[in-house]
């Protein structure tokens, strides 16, 4: 029994046991609060089909079992959950399983890009802003980080949709790729590039304010430190200073929110997913609340817990990583 | 450049730096002229504010400019003038031909980086040795430095090995490439009395041994007495001494280092007084408190420390008993579990018969009043947000005192420890160190407690201060017939004003007794250890009648 295991793969497992409580909560707790709110997927179909009689409607509760109470719907659902069987969407008429694969992808590329941006520029910029402290160049970047931090999304979009298609041309308004263009390979990839370039920016800007701003402070804070003192003592020089003594000691608080923020990217996404009409899973998210369509929303909720708990799991060994006086048990 | 006489380490000529506008004084240091041989330790010697650590920062050219910069006067390193070199010169001369050893070797390492790696930083800035030889030569400095297995010692990060260890790694580092001066600024101040002797004696033998010229910067005279061969007293940025070490510590001529060494405790007890006819106040009966690092749900325990293990001890009235160890030894543990600001896993602390650890939260709440804490840093235990009196009078009020008159008497304590009855409208922040721990007494008696718990009272304080403060506790302890427990880790203060030690080691008393007798002939390896330990034990400071207690 007594096999070496290495400690990285114990603290995964550790953490795995750890997130099945908390995301089974999450699923109970969302599951209660969807049928707390009017309406449910009948409803929105018979509205849909201009209406129906009463005998009819039954039929239909009865048929996709929603004439049960909720205890009874609620633990039907969860034991198909534990087999990962998300259910059927009775609007997109496909296994719900199906289709979240078909929209993960774009989520997760949006998502990828705009925090990856967001942070890589914020940092830089951050770092930039604090060797220059309360110089001109320390003022335009905090003042722009203030404005980007304090533009809504939405604004944001429209602002830029309005300028960079409809004025200028330069760019699609909406969706992943140009659906008459049928590219492959590197076409295909420039294509689909050109229709994430407004949407990242517009859900990167935010973050990366908060990114510069954490990221200057923390820059500041760390080159008073004793230990970047003993280094100019040693005789290293400003780059050396920067590069080896202050930026990875500055990056622990940075890296610490990039975990925590995932999720409110997540949830921005639905916003500019909308927008751009981008296939993801947030403009779904967003279509599903509208159409009742329970099993849809539940499926992408647990996606997203799955996914937040994956991304802080990263984010602790990425910590342990850049922080030696840390150790994953 | 060439000059006659072998050039010295460091001549400094009537350097003189000036302070931003607004500061107390126009200079931090006015008209400093000192000369450090090769082969020589001068000790810079001065209390807080003197301007001795900004004389360091001026050598190695790192002042925080454009605030604080050199106003005049000239600085020579093994004969060159470094105010006239440029950025790029200065950059290769530290390290190489001065280098530094700071106070606090936690914070001076970066907790990033491994040990070997920070000492190898200065042979890449420096050298041009391959990679292996400089691994080479960082694991033979580990070793010159006493590191007990350099070659793992090399990996290890700075939070792997002790605090010892770190400033034995600070020193390989200052000594990596044999600079001809080596400033070290209160190198030893953040270790245990037994580590800083084996410091002390090894940046002596490495000074022998490579004839570098070694300016140390010190507020301790103990400190100077063993080390020193020159000293140069400050004050308040002018040197109003300089002279051979033996000369200034035995016969100081300037009344400002008379006095200084006059506060330095003496190491000889005073004669002992009999306490047996008084009662028991306090009485502690097998106290044990164990940490236990407890993890989440899911994750292991870790390893427990056990803090204090089965420690008894008696307080009578009037009398003052010492708790002196080292840091982990369990002392301030006690003083926690003594006031229950911590609950023990088990034993008694009976107060004139009660048992405080039995006490509910109500009927402990009335039982504080009985015995109050002095802490350690007064600037940190003061809420900074409320004014002199009303830290003072917030006890009383709290246990029912009528506002009116909580605030009058805190008044009247002021006057009782020596601080102007102006003080009561003021906010801690316009205090001096010395004056907030006054503060800090007169909130502790407000309550006109039986006992009074004082944790390092004084080890924040500047000696001259300290003296003052440690005065005040033993005249209020006199005329109020209190009993205090005293929790210091200077056995030169637990000597002048303890009736009683106990020294605790790993959270046992190794020895008990009364003072001048431990102090005459200490039984345990381990005390013994302890007072040999005291640096300048050799050295009894002249002083006149004032005692310090």
């Amino acid at each position: 029994m007594s096999l070496p295991i290495p400690p990285i793969l114990s603290y995964a497992l550790r953490r795995l046991f750890q997130a099945v409580p908390v995301i089974i909560l999450i699923m109970i707790g969302t599951f209660l609060l969807l049928k707390l709110a009017p309406g449910d997927t009948v409803d929105a179909l018979v509205g849909d089909m201009g209406g129906a009689d009463a005998a009819f409607i039954e039929r239909l509760r009865a048929e996709y079992g929603l004439d049960q109470s909720v205890w009874v719907q609620l633990w039907r659902y969860m034991a198909k959950l534990a087999m990962f069987d998300f259910g059927w969407s009775f609007v997109y008429e496909q296994p719900v399983s199906r289709i979240l694969l078909d929209r993960l992808g774009t989520t997760l590329l949006l998502m990828a890009t705009s925090l990856s941006m967001a942070f890589t520029i914020g940092i830089v910029l951050g770092a930039i802003a604090a060797r220059r402290a309360y110089s001109l160049t320390d003022n335009l970047i905090s003042t722009l980080g203030l404005i980007f931090y304090a533009t809504p999304s939405f604004f944001l979009s429209l602002m830029m949709i309005l300028l960079f298609s409809v004025k200028l041309g330069w760019l699609p308004v909406g969706g992943i790729k140009t659906i008459t263009g049928f590219y492959t390979g590197w076409d295909h990839v420039a294509d689909v590039a050109r229709h994430l370039i407004m949407p990242t920016a517009a859900l990167s800007l935010i973050y990366l304010s908060f990114y510069l701003r954490l990221m200057r402070a923390s820059v500041l804070e760390v080159a008073e430190l004793d230990y970047v003192r003993t280094a100019r003592a040693k005789g290293a020089g400003e780059t050396r200073l920067m590069v080896h003594h202050i930026m990875r000691n500055a990056l622990l608080p940075v890296v610490t929110l990039l975990g925590l923020q995932f999720s409110t990217v997540l949830g921005g996404s639905v916003v500019v997913e909308t927008i751009f009409t981008l296939p993801g899973l947030g403009q779904l998210a967003y279509q599903s609340v509208i159409q009742r369509d329970m099993n849809t929303l539940m499926g992408i909720i647990f996606l997203c817990s799955i996914i937040v708990v994956v991304v802080n799991f990263l984010t602790d060994l990425l910590y342990a990583r850049l922080d030696s006086r840390i150790q994953l048990k | 450049m060439t000059e006659a006489a072998p050039t010295p380490a460091l001549k400094i000529e009537n350097l003189r730096i000036a302070l931003p506008k607004g500061s107390d004084r126009p200079f931090a240091l006015d008209g400093l002229s000192l000369e450090v041989k090769r082969g020589e330790v001068v000790c810079l010697v001065g209390e807080s504010g003197s301007g001795k650590s900004l004389t360091a920062g001026a050598i190695m050219r790192l002042l925080p400019e454009p605030h604080v910069h050199v106003a005049g006067g000239a600085i020579f390193v093994q004969g060159e003038d470094i105010l006239a070199k440029s950025d790029k010169e200065m950059k290769a001369m530290r390290g190489e031909r001065v280098s530094m050893i700071f106070q606090e070797p936690m914070t001076a390492l970066n907790p990033q980086k491994t040990v070997g790696w920070q000492i190898d930083e200065v042979l890449r800035l420096h050298t041009d040795l391959s990679r292996a030889g400089r691994k080479a030569r960082v694991i033979e400095m580990l070793e010159r430095v006493h590191i007990p297995d350099p070659a793992s010692a090399y990996h290890a990060y700075p939070h792997q090995v002790s605090g010892g260890q770190r400033q034995r790694v600070m020193i390989a580092m200052a000594l990596c490439l044999s600079p001809g001066l080596i400033i070290a600024d209160e190198p030893t101040t953040a270790l245990d009395v037994t580590t800083q002797l084996q410091i002390l004696k090894l940046i002596r033998e490495l000074q022998e041994q490579e004839g570098a010229g070694v300016l140390f910067i010190t507020h301790d005279f103990g400190v100077v007495a063993q080390i020193a061969d020159h000293v140069v007293v400050l004050k308040q940025g002018e040197m109003v001494e300089s002279g051979p070490a033996s000369q200034v510590l035995n016969a100081p001529q300037h009344p400002y280092t008379q006095a200084l060494i006059a506060s330095v405790p003496s190491l000889t007890p005073p004669p002992a007084k009999c306490f047996d006819a008084a009662p028991v106040v306090l009485k502690g009966t097998g106290l044990t408190k164990t940490f236990a690092a407890r993890g989440g749900l899911f994750s292991g325990r870790r390893k427990s420390v056990t803090a204090v293990d089965n420690l008894t001890f008696e307080l009578r009235r009037g009398e003052t008993l010492g708790v002196v160890g080292e840091s982990g030894s369990g002392k301030t543990t006690v003083s926690r579990i003594v006031t229950r600001l911590l609950e023990a896993d088990s034993g008694a602390v009976e107060l004139d018969g009660t048992d405080l650890l039995a006490c509910s939260p109500r009927e402990m709440r009335a039982m504080r009043k009985h015995i109050q804490m002095v802490f350690q840093d007064p600037m940190a235990s003061l809420n900074p947000r409320k004014r002199v009196v009303d830290l003072i009078a917030q006890g009383p009020i709290v246990h029912g005192e009528n506002r009116k008159k909580a605030r009058a008497q805190a008044r009247e304590l002021l006057e009782l420890v020596e601080l102007s009855p102006a003080a009561a409208n003021r906010f801690p922040h316009e205090f001096s160190g010395g004056q907030r721990q006054r503060i800090g007494i007169a909130r502790a008696l407000a309550l006109r407690p039986k006992v009074i718990v004082a944790d390092e009272p004084v080890s924040a304080l500047d000696v001259s201060v300290q003296a003052q403060v440690l005065r005040l506790l033993a005249d209020l302890r006199d005329q109020m017939n209190l009993s205090l427990l005293f929790v210091t880790h200077d056995l030169r203060v637990a000597a002048q004003l303890c009736d009683r030690i106990i020294v605790m080691q790993h959270g046992e008393i190794v020895e008990a007794g009364e003072t001048a007798a431990i102090f005459a002939d200490p039984q345990h390896e381990y005390t013994r250890n302890l007072l040999s330990s005291i640096p300048g034990r050799d050295w009894t400071p002249p002083k006149s009648a004032t005692n310090a207690a």
